[in-house]
């Protein structure tokens, strides 16, 4: 049962963070129907931005811990962000009212390009940064299995909470979000509601970023240890989590996230670790198989 | 009574096909102008023009919307819709998964992202945007009366019935509140008794709002006892220009939608036949 328990925290943790990548890819497609293959290296950016945070903040001499953090979270928001904006402007928007797989496969070189991008500037090591939120609660006796929830493990499903019930009062009940949902369902409707169309696209990008940068913010604090191929494997199991979820759907997102990073844990409790890409990848072809829709997603009815 | 659209040599053309051929009229406020026709007559591609859906290859569209007058041809599609053009479409664009208010807000969309300080002051609780919300949500009740869809308002929009979405979608324009309202077949569907009560809807508008109307539609019986001024196009070259009396004996209206008189005698078997079978 503590295994079972231990698990479970790895899991959601872990969930946290697919989904926190997985609304950008979702986002994304419900306004312009286009798989942003970029947005996994969006994320692996996020986290080399919160080395580099990290590290001059160590040489300016700000070490108390929490201040750190804001400080890393917010500029790694922001510049990610541009990332997103910019990746937008110059790699998708004028490929806009072309045939379907333009955008798709800019996509895909916008994503060699920002790693090969990354690795040239910032070198093909792999990246440490030192523990900075350290210890945790531990639950159990010492002779049995002990359950540790670690202080970082606590702080990614928090800020996780924090971020989604702020994104979710964004989208309901913000002009922006109202835009957002308008263009979702019709982006001539809503142009011809005086919604500037462009521009909620780009916000769209921008807000998908940011959230994949606390998402790599977290990979970061939690495994110490990246390198310029992580946004690779994390876009995909992102993505993976989003079809799971029904994409298109900001809530499925989130819990294809979740759902997908439990089945890892799980799968890595139970199985054998060396194959949790086997659980994820499994779960995305028979999701595409049996279930295309996803959990929460609707089936897509051509428009005429 | 003003000048509220000019349309001057409007031309547009899709490769060799000509859609609409040097058409000029002028739509004013506190009236409702009909474009009528057969179908494929163009009128359709008037709006899309209008709206900036399609850039016209020739011709000027000038409208005398707020201040400054505008060449519609000349500006983007979001922003026709800010100077004051509301459009709605021959098949219903509702956005069906949000509720009927929302979508009734959705259409002041420009007014709540300024007073929100583009969403930033909006999510702070600033009190101007507070008062833009409240306003806004006035309008759409004002609106949501009229229509008499106040006691739907949650419900999500595609599943209003038929008629009450057609009513929705022109309070939604109306909500936008713009100078000049493009309607496209707003009866298209309708029955008799609806169609009788849109007319009514139209007129108030006209009287209450003082805006102009231009209505695109099949139903002679809306077009004739509501328009003040009508516009018959025939393969997108103007025919006809002028009251409804005057248009409906115009002798080029009466052809176009009822063809030439035959000038070839049926030969006498056929006439028999067709005597028989009581069609003649």
């Amino acid at each position: 049962m503590p295994y079972f328990v231990q698990q479970l925290i790895n899991g959601l943790t872990l969930g946290a963070m697919y989904g926190l990548i997985a609304i950008g890819y979702s986002m994304v497609y419900g306004i312009i129907g286009m798989i942003n293959f970029a947005h996994g290296e969006i994320y692996m950016i996020g986290a080399f931005l919160t080395v580099i945070c990290f590290s001059l903040l160590g040489m300016v001499g700000v070490t108390w811990v929490p201040l750190s953090l804001v400080m890393v979270l917010l500029v790694a928001m922001a510049c990610t962000a541009a990332y997103g904006w910019t990746v937008e402007r110059i790699a998708y928007r004028p490929l806009r009212g072309s045939f379907r797989l333009a955008p798709l496969i800019s996509a895909i070189g916008m994503s060699i390009f920002l790693q090969n991008y990354v690795q040239l500037t910032q070198g093909a090591t792999n990246k440490a940064l030192p523990p900075v939120v350290i210890g945790g609660f531990v639950f159990g006796d010492a002779s049995g299995f002990t359950i540790t929830i670690s202080y970082i493990q606590i702080f990614m499903i928090l800020l996780t909470v924090v971020l989604m019930i702020g994104f979710s009062y964004l989208i309901a009940s913000t002009p922006l979000g109202r835009a957002q949902r308008a263009c979702q369902q019709d982006l001539v409707m809503a142009g011809l509601c005086g919604v500037n169309v462009d521009r909620t696209i780009s916000l769209t990008f921008v807000m998908g970023a940011a959230l994949a940068a606390v998402a790599g913010m977290m990979a970061t604090l939690y495994y110490g240890v990246i390198d310029f191929y992580i946004g690779f494997v994390a876009g995909v199991k992102a993505f993976t989590a989003a079809v799971l979820g029904g994409i298109g759907s900001i809530p499925g997102a989130m819990l294809g996230g979740l759902a997908l990073g439990l089945v890892e844990a799980f799968w890595s409790g139970y199985f054998a670790t060396g194959y949790k890409d086997v659980a994820a990848f499994g779960i995305l072809v028979l999701v595409l198989i049996f279930l295309p829709t996803g959990l929460l997603g609707k089936p897509e009815v051509e428009k005429v | 009574m003003t000048a509220l659209l000019e349309v001057l040599h409007l031309t547009m053309r899709f490769g060799g096909l000509v859609a609409i051929d040097d058409l000029s009229f002028t739509a004013h406020d506190r009236e409702i102008t009909a474009i009528i026709g057969p179908n494929g007559a163009g009128k359709t591609t008037v709006f899309n023009c209008l709206t900036g859906f399609y850039k016209p290859t020739v011709g000027q569209l000038t409208f005398h919307g707020r201040g400054q007058p505008l060449l519609l041809e000349r500006i983007d599609g979001f922003r026709i819709a800010r100077a004051g053009v509301a459009r709605t479409f021959q098949n219903i664009r509702l956005f069906g998964q949000m509720s009927v208010l929302e979508n009734l807000i959705v259409a002041q969309h420009n007014a709540l992202m300024r007073a929100s300080g583009y969403t930033l002051l909006g999510v702070l609780g600033h009190p101007g945007y507070r008062k833009a919300e409240k306003a806004a949500i006035e309008l759409a009740r004002h609106w949501l009366d009229r229509i008499e869809l106040t006691d739907r308002a949650d419900w999500n929009a595609e599943n209003l019935p038929y008629g009450q979405q057609r009513r929705l979608e022109i309070a939604r324009a109306m909500c936008m509140e713009p100078k000049l309202l493009c309607l496209d077949e707003p009866a298209a569907g309708l029955n008799p008794r609806e169609t009788a009560q849109l007319g009514d809807l139209l007129r108030t508008i006209r009287d209450d709002s003082g805006i102009g109307i231009l209505l695109i539609e099949h139903d002679m019986g809306v077009v004739m006892g509501i328009s003040d001024h009508i516009v018959v196009l025939d393969y997108g070259r103007k025919i006809a220009d002028g009251k409804p009396d005057e248009v409906r004996r115009d002798p080029n209206v009466i052809k176009a939608y009822l063809g030439e008189p035959e000038e070839a005698p049926l030969p006498t078997p056929v006439k028999a036949d067709l005597a028989e079978e009581g069609r003649l």
